[in-house]
């Protein structure tokens, strides 16, 4: 058991932290063909889940008013950077509930610094 | 073919280079010792015989302590033959270890000793499809194997005859699973996929 540990600790990188609530941008790295180049996709956390190499975030925005919900790997070599935009002030860990508003009303208050 | 005993210790994940997310089951393969050697002039056939995992002495049958004397080890836990592997160059009583049998990005066969489930109906078991309605004349028979047979001729049930019954705890070979990693500091290896057996069974791993 410790073993398999181990090789979960292996693939842990450094991220910064943040939760859900939080807005965040996601400097996604994509292939095509054999050029690399680098994506950014920002939007509100909903979700986080999982442990070790399996734990991935769900981010949420509205593109040209269509709701987008795209799921990284947090740990995943393709990301390039994650820059924490803003801490929301949220109270509960999974923000379905988004999904059912727009405009004002899915707003999420920004956490005051102290 | 070549190999090592294993004993699974169980699933998780890892990144490649490409930044996919590969699931594989992480095995802890040897240290084996060679305890014998079988030749074909002499036993009909090629193969070696590797033991693995330190026993109690006193739970050693006289019999066993005296084929591991032969070798000049311990007496082992786990004794497994492999045929038409003759490890050149080694002898009784040699080591075997990871980076000895297997290397990144080859395929291996690995074979163990599937979880055991009890008796399982015939969905689970032959993987019969039942009967697909809930409704339309069924109350009771979702999972049922339908007719087993005919009537009067032959007035039988042939032997064979597919049916429920004790289910798993038996032989089952995964082949062609790639080796992902194999990290000799630990004796571990790690390959892309499931592995028949709960964590803790031994498995054999082949090269494939």
């Amino acid at each position: 058991m410790e073993k398999l540990k181990l090789i979960e600790q292996t693939q842990v990188r450094e991220v910064p932290e943040f939760i859900a609530g939080d807005t965040v941008n996601v400097h996604y790295r994509v292939r095509e063909g054999d050029k690399e180049r680098i994506q950014q996709y920002e939007g509100v956390v909903i979700n986080m889940r999982g442990s070790g190499a399996n734990k991935t975030f769900t981010v949420r925005k509205i593109s040209s008013n269509v709701g987008v919900e795209r799921i990284f790997p947090l740990y995943s070599p393709s990301i390039a950077k994650i820059e924490i935009k803003k801490r929301g002030k949220v109270r509960r860990a999974k923000l379905f509930y988004l999904r059912e508003l727009r405009g004002k009303a899915a707003r999420i208050k920004e956490k005051s610094r102290n | 073919m070549s190999g090592l005993l294993g004993i699974k210790l169980g699933m998780t994940s890892v990144f490649d280079e490409a930044g996919n997310l590969l699931p594989v089951t992480v095995i802890e393969a040897g240290p084996c010792v060679i305890t014998q050697i079988f030749h074909e002039e002499k036993d009909g056939y090629n193969a070696v015989q590797l033991a693995m995992t330190e026993k109690k002495e006193k739970s050693t049958t006289k019999a066993m302590k005296g084929h591991f004397d032969k070798a000049g080890t311990t007496p082992k836990r786990y004794v497994r033959e492999f045929r038409d592997y003759l490890p050149e160059g080694l002898d009784l009583g040699d080591e075997l270890t990871v980076a000895d049998v297997f290397a990144e990005g080859n395929s291996v066969d690995i074979a163990g000793t599937s979880k055991g489930k009890g008796f399982m109906g015939v969905v689970k078991r032959h993987g019969f499809k039942g009967v697909g309605d809930r409704t339309h004349g069924q109350h009771n028979r979702e999972r049922a194997p339908g007719s087993i047979g005919q009537s009067s001729d032959p007035s039988k049930v042939f032997k064979g005859m597919r049916m429920g019954g004790r289910t798993g705890n038996e032989r089952v070979k995964t082949k062609q699973l790639q080796v992902v990693k194999v990290i000799p500091e630990n004796n571990l290896i790690l390959v892309k996929g499931s592995v028949p057996g709960p964590k803790g069974r031994l498995v054999e791993i082949h090269n494939a």
